[in-house]
């Protein structure tokens, strides 16, 4: 063909030739694209502001340094209602990662586990797991959350039930735990002076650990000699930190919760809110993971397995070694979707009180100020970050095993 | 120069369409029918039947106002709003005015660009707790957990309260009135606190209302009534107008029963006769016709009955007038004059 054209006189440039010559013509449907896009973004924006400033409330973001007025009741860093609306979005930030965190964690342990489950050989565990899947992940998880906190509220005793000679309800764990409907009460470590050299050397057996895990690993690939390794990491977890709080006189004690006045004092308090987010959350995420982890593993040809039990490798050597290194660069990527997804969902935490960045910034104080758009705005950026932020984590933890080419 | 113009035809498209939402007055004569704005049900105030048919203290203002504008008291729709939905609700132009328990507050009326219509219902906050409790004042609070709506006055006075007296409390936000009394009587909080009329509103509807007290304490000043967008004077005015003709029924003495009859001919009493349309043209000055008033207060009544019908001492929320008693008889209820 270009032969042809070649040897043809180069036709003048027509207008027409614009739509009709399949040289220009992706180029000009792009620029018309480009064009319409940017007309209408325009468009909105200028609408947007022309309309903010005939209601009388142009764009502004001073409100954000007012006093607040309002109390949160669960706040990570010292909060009062005389600080302003940004730290009250701090407040709020903080509590949807803590939320998205424990989600992620528990709904990676649970997948993991009912997905191996679903492949197991025996019928009715693997029945079980399918049941478990379907049956959550096919009703919306706003109803999950309500449904877990309408429980909470409804079967759990209020700490006035805990009150009395003849208690209708009672603590357990000897005295050290409390399941209220106001949440769940639980001991909480005390530090007192020299608790931190008790703390440091924990640190240090983590760092103790990972060094040992990579010397164990050389010596087995420089003399081919296992050592149980899982044990012995067991043993630098506790046994040190175990030593030095008994060396330095037991430095850390537990503050337990009891019931002073109208509630429990002491100890952590779990919302009930926050274990319902967290629950409902990580039980309905669980179920997508669950199916990754199913379909990495069954991505993984047989002929591996085989291979593998043809050299001689045990079972577990062959999960370990062969299969799950292959399944988990399927099962990466679905699962930073995953954890896209459930910081996302947290923002359901408002249909249970939970106070998480949607209920801060985007609901009381955005009420409060009456600053919709800059609230709005300031909360999609808030979610931008988080949600680039954790892909740009994943994505760099899934090149790290992904197949390196040599 | 094309970028000019372009930029041009941007600004008359906005404020075309900012146009749009001057003229309410016109919207809902277009439309036939008025979009209220009211709560997500608070028994007496606002709440549907049986039939689901909007009935309440604070639905009848829209009743009044709708029969005045439209002449057709069943000519509103309403959107039941929560405390932090009204605002946007409104401002955004989906409802033609709030009749929602809205106290009137300096930074609403101001920086958030509303129009106060006048005050139907002067409140104040107060708490309720079960009398297993075995508190008498709020004083003793320290340590309880409170359940509070978020986006409303209620949650900035209790944290006032409680910083001022030196008190700790743990809130616990909600969203509506009915998940305030699940949480409420399951006794995940202990206190819960709004104005005085929703929690005397709040107890009507609890199975054993007298296992509950209310405290003595008043924490702060909620006057509630209509209200509207700022720049619309036109609307404001019919709607606070409206309000204030069933104010000014009750203290002149025209009831439900004897409207008919007041209207067929002037009475001797110069305002009455004003504001039903006998003589003059009050309708008129505000682009509606001469029997808007009569209307209005034909509805549902005058501002007493209203009361007495939904809210009063005879009803199982039983309020007393108390403040809301007219300006004659000690209260705070008063209407500029019609002339
Ligand atoms: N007056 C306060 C509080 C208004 C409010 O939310 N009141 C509650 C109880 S009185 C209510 O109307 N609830 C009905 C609902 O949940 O829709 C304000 O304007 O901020």
């Amino acid at each position: 063909m270009t032969a042809i054209s070649d040897n043809e006189p180069r036709a003048a440039f027509r207008l027409s030739m614009l739509i009709y010559d399949t040289r220009y013509r992706s180029l000009t449907i792009q620029v018309v694209a480009m064009v319409l896009f940017m007309l209408g973004a325009g468009w909105l924006i200028s609408n947007a502001a022309a309309n903010l400033a005939a209601l009388g409330k142009p764009l502004s973001f001073g409100f954000l340094s007012q006093p607040s007025g309002y109390d949160i009741n669960q706040h990570l860093i010292a909060y009062n209602s005389q600080m302003s609306h940004a730290r009250a979005a701090l407040v709020g930030l903080l509590n949807t990662l803590l939320v998205s965190v424990m989600g992620c964690v528990s709904a990676t342990i649970i997948g993991v586990f009912i997905g191996v489950l679903r492949l197991s050989k025996n019928w009715v565990v693997s029945r079980l797991a399918a049941f478990y899947i379907e049956g959550l992940r096919n009703v919306p998880v706003l109803l999950w959350i309500v449904l877990a906190m309408a429980i909470f509220i409804e079967t759990l005793p209020a700490p006035r039930a805990f009150r009395g000679a003849n208690p209708s309800a009672t603590m357990y764990l000897d005295n050290m735990v409390a399941f209220t409907n106001r949440g769940f009460y639980i001991p909480k470590p005390v530090f007192h002076s020299g608790s931190w050299l008790v703390v440091l050397v924990f640190f240090l057996s983590l760092v103790g650990i990972v060094v040992f895990g990579r010397w164990a690993r050389k010596r087995f690939e420089d003399t081919g000699q296992l050592l149980p390794t899982f044990w012995i990491k067991l043993g630098i977890f506790f046994i040190p930190a175990i030593l030095f709080y008994f060396i330095m006189g037991h430095p850390i004690t537990l503050d337990y919760p009891a019931l002073k006045g109208f509630n429990f004092k002491g100890g952590f308090h779990l919302r009930n809110s926050l274990i319902a987010l967290w629950l409902a959350l990580s039980f309905y995420t669980a179920t997508y993971i669950a199916e990754a982890v199913r379909a990495g593993i069954q991505a993984v040809s047989k002929g591996q397995t085989e291979a593998a039990y043809a050299l001689g490798l045990r079972p577990t050597r062959t999960t370990q070694l062969i299969i799950l290194p292959q399944a988990l660069r399927i099962i990466i990527p679905v699962l930073i979707s995953q954890y896209l997804n459930l910081t996302k969902n947290s923002s359901l935490a408002i249909a249970v009180g939970y106070m998480d960045i949607t209920g801060t910034l985007g609901g009381i104080t955005l009420n409060q100020t009456g600053r919709e758009m800059e609230s709005l705005m300031l909360l999609m950026a808030a979610y931008l970050v988080i949600s680039l932020s954790v892909s740009s984590v994943m994505n760099w933890y899934n090149n790290s095993v992904k197949l390196k080419e040599r | 120069m094309k970028k000019s113009v372009f930029l041009g035809a941007l600004t008359v498209a906005g404020l075309a369409a900012s146009w749009a939402t001057a003229g309410t007055l016109d919207d809902v004569k277009a439309k036939g029918f008025l979009q209220c704005g009211v709560s997500t049900g608070l028994v007496g105030f606002a709440a549907p039947d049986a039939n689901g048919n909007w009935a309440g203290f604070d639905v009848s203002v829209c009743r009044a106002v709708a029969a005045a504008v439209l002449g057709d008291p069943q000519a509103v729709k309403f959107t039941p709003t929560t405390g932090k939905t009204r605002f946007t609700a409104l401002a955004s132009g989906e409802v033609d005015m709030l009749a929602r328990n809205t106290t009137w507050t300096f930074t609403r009326d101001v920086d958030l660009k509303f129009t106060f219509d006048g005050v139907n219902y002067y409140d104040g906050q107060g708490f309720m707790v079960p009398k297993s409790l075995g508190v008498s004042s709020a004083k003793e609070l320290d340590g309880a957990t409170v359940c509070i709506q978020t986006g409303t006055t209620t949650e900035l006075n209790l944290a006032d309260f409680f910083r001022s007296n030196n008190m700790k409390y743990e809130p616990v936000p909600i969203e509506t009135n009915a998940e305030a009394q699940q949480q409420f009587l399951s006794g995940a909080c202990d206190v819960y606190t709004t104005d005085r009329s929703g929690l005397a509103a709040t107890r009507a509807a609890f199975e054993k209302p007298g296992d509950y007290v209310i405290l003595p304490e008043t924490i702060s000043k909620e006057p509630l009534g209509p209200l509207t967008r700022q720049g619309d004077d036109q609307w404001s005015d019919i709607v606070r107008w409206t309000l204030n003709a069933l104010i000014s029924a009750e203290e002149l003495g025209i009831t439900s029963a004897n409207i008919d009859e007041m209207a067929k001919a002037k009475t001797k009493n110069p305002e009455i006769n004003r504001i039903l349309g006998t003589a003059g043209d009050l309708g008129g000055m505000l682009g509606l016709d001469k029997k808007w008033a009569y209307r209005a207060i034909k509805a549902g009544g005058n501002y007493g009955e209203l009361f007495e019908k939904y809210i009063g001492e005879k009803t199982a929320i039983g309020l007393a007038r108390g403040l809301n008693a007219q300006w004659k008889k000690g209260g705070l209820i008063y209407s500029p004059p019609f002339r």
